[in-house]
């Protein structure tokens, strides 16, 4: 019984930081068409940023902050003087992106070296929550309140403001968008921005969970893309749902048939092309 | 005699003086490495320059063909049983990943392909007590075909130029044919082909196929020359490597991934021994290849040699067209 209530809050907290993972990463696909596929870099440069503040004693919050300002930097830079200039051009942007991704890669393991880095908790938050007799670890706790939080905010944000409404605009229809005087290049850079700053701060909330070690980026990139896949891009509510299914497939696959784990997630990647290609959410991309 | 055939005719010659010019086993062997990355990458080109699909999982019909070939060989086939085994079982594996990606086209095609290409290299990764996780597995012995021995470095040499010789016969026989206009057809104007009564999705998920056969006979040299297989040999940077050997060399052309390959494996090979940051240089080349250079070397330098040849003969402007004929 605990086996089961201990792995079901793993896949849980582990679907929630997917889902900051992929969130930006489905709205920027579904905005600009492609698919950053730097995007596991992120996720790994935020968590090594993380746990470098978290060793010269930074506090843990600040770690996470430091981690998706950081990130979010190199997004921007990405975007405006790499992305920019090949307008355009999707497959040279989507292939530039890859190149980008070895190269943080290559640059993390020349800075962190190839050890793992360990990233502790933050200390009120290392002693197990007691609740009816189960123990249960309370920093995954946390990192599901902040998953579900940053879902909330991110559903206003599309949903009830200006800038969300300029955002879906663009996705549903990017030349009529353009044509009633949205500046869609703008949002490029600000959806690019937002995608990155929430990769950046995951890898920070996925220390404690993953550690942070050379090939994290390529463990996570195809969870990312998988969680796209079944969402759909450019959906909110997509990415939400899918990131909890592949957080329960892959947390189970690992802790049932550890060989297999990545054979399971090919299952309901492979249902959900065959009778919705366009994703259980998503709507098909010109 | 033309220009072409004169071409073909020079390659062959230095592909078999090889062994004879540079007689040191480590160039030679780095002559058949390169060769069977051109294979790869051609094989990708198929999908890449001829079909307009961009694939970035290519990589993974190395690691079916290499993991297969082993797990036979220690199973105890005997080699030509496993070679035609694995090689089924991996273009299979292709014809399955093909109808899943092209439930999709464009990016979504692009998407699907990694995502697969990460499922098989997670699976070679994790399967501890089937394909020795991070550490690989070893294929005993080289084959010997019709009792000759390969071992040798130009031995081998010579094996894989035979292979490579008839799979570039084969590739350049199809996109001369009819399919093959029929491949660029869809590329350029899917609807109007399928208009003109061609079958879009059968003509693309055929190719994948094809393009998926020929990537698994380069996974065979790749076993046979390596003699081992480790998750590394299949990861991201290898299926990136093999996109990035044609697009240097220019994805329109039949010479281009050959010509991507050779510097693309030398430059690996010299780099690697003088530094570490291999991955960076190749993610660098990508940035700059794509930005600078799209369309590759082989057609710059064609534009540029016809452009010369204009000027000296008194600027007779090229004919229109030529510069996107799939050439050479």
């Amino acid at each position: 019984m605990q086996f089961w209530i201990v792995q079901t809050l793993n896949s849980v907290s582990f679907g929630g930081l997917l889902f900051l993972l992929s969130s930006g990463f489905s709205l920027a696909f579904g905005l600009m068409r492609i698919p950053n596929l730097a995007h596991g870099a992120f996720f790994m440069l935020g968590a090594y940023f993380g746990a470098t503040v978290v060793y010269i004693g930074g506090d843990f919050w600040l770690a996470a902050l430091a981690a998706g300002v950081g990130v979010g930097i190199v997004g921007i830079a990405l975007e405006r003087f790499i992305l920019r200039p090949l307008a355009g051009n999707i497959q040279g942007q989507v292939l530039v992106t890859l190149g980008i991704s070895f190269i943080i890669a290559d640059v993390c393991l020349l800075v962190w070296t190839g050890d793992p880095w360990t990233v502790p908790a933050p200390p009120s938050l290392r002693r197990p929550l007691l609740v009816a007799g189960f123990a249960f670890p309370t920093y995954r706790l946390v990192v599901v309140v902040i998953a579900l939080v940053a879902a909330v905010a991110l559903y206003f944000l599309m949903e009830r403001t200006r800038l969300g409404a300029m955002i879906r605009a663009g996705v549903d229809d990017m030349e009529m968008a353009r044509g009633v005087g949205i500046p869609v290049s703008l949002l490029f850079t600000v959806v690019f921005l937002l995608g990155a700053v929430l990769a950046g701060a995951a890898g920070a909330f996925g220390g404690p969970m993953l550690n942070a070690y050379p090939g994290l980026d390529a463990d996570m990139l195809p969870l990312a893309l998988i969680v796209v896949i079944l969402g759909g891009a450019g959906s909110l509510l997509g990415a939400f749902v899918g990131s909890f299914v592949v957080g329960f497939l892959y947390n189970f696959g690992i802790a049932l048939f550890p060989d297999l784990a990545y054979f399971i997630l090919f299952l309901p990647m492979v249902l959900v092309l065959v009778f919705m290609p366009q994703g259980l959410f998503g709507r098909t991309l010109p | 005699m033309n220009r072409t055939s004169i071409a073909v005719a020079l390659g062959a010659a230095a592909g078999v003086a090889v062994p004879w010019i540079i007689t040191n086993d480590y160039y030679v062997n780095l002559a058949s490495q390169i060769l069977i990355y051109a294979l790869l990458a051609l094989s990708l080109n198929l999908l890449l320059g001829y079909g307009g699909m961009v694939s970035l999982g290519h990589a993974a019909f190395l690691g079916l063909t290499g993991y297969s070939t082993i797990l036979l060989v220690l199973a105890g086939y005997d080699q030509l049983t496993t070679a035609i085994l694995s090689v089924v079982f991996s273009t299979a594996c292709g014809a399955l990943f093909g109808v899943l990606a092209l439930r999709a086209s464009g990016i979504g095609f692009l998407m699907i392909t990694l995502a697969l290409g990460q499922i098989v290299w997670g699976v070679a990764y994790r399967a501890n007590a089937l394909t020795g996780g991070d550490n690989g597995i070893t294929l005993p012995a080289r084959p010997a075909p019709f009792g000759i021995d390969i071992n040798p470095a130009w031995s081998f040499y010579y094996f894989t130029l035979i292979v490579f010789a008839i799979a570039l016969f084969c590739i350049w026989r199809l996109t001369r044919s009819p399919f093959g206009a029929a491949l660029c057809g869809t590329r350029d104007q899917p609807r109007r082909m399928s208009m003109l009564g061609h079958n879009v999705w059968m003509v693309q998920w055929l190719t994948f196929v094809i393009a998926s056969f020929w990537g698994s006979i380069s996974g065979m040299l790749y076993i046979y020359y390596n003699l081992f297989m480790s998750p590394h040999a299949i990861s991201l940077q290898q299926s990136a490597e093999a996109l990035l050997m044609a697009i240097l060399g220019g994805a329109s052309t039949l010479s281009g991934p050959i010509v991507g390959a050779a510097i693309i494996t030398i430059v690996k090979n010299v780099v690697s021994t003088y530094i570490e940051r291999w991955n960076t240089l190749l993610g660098v080349i990508f940035v700059v290849v794509i930005m600078f250079m799209p369309y590759g070397l082989v057609p710059g330098c064609m534009q540029l040699w016809r452009r010369l040849g204009n000027r000296t003969k008194g600027g007779k402007p090229a004919a229109p067209g030529t510069a996107a004929e799939p050439a050479a």
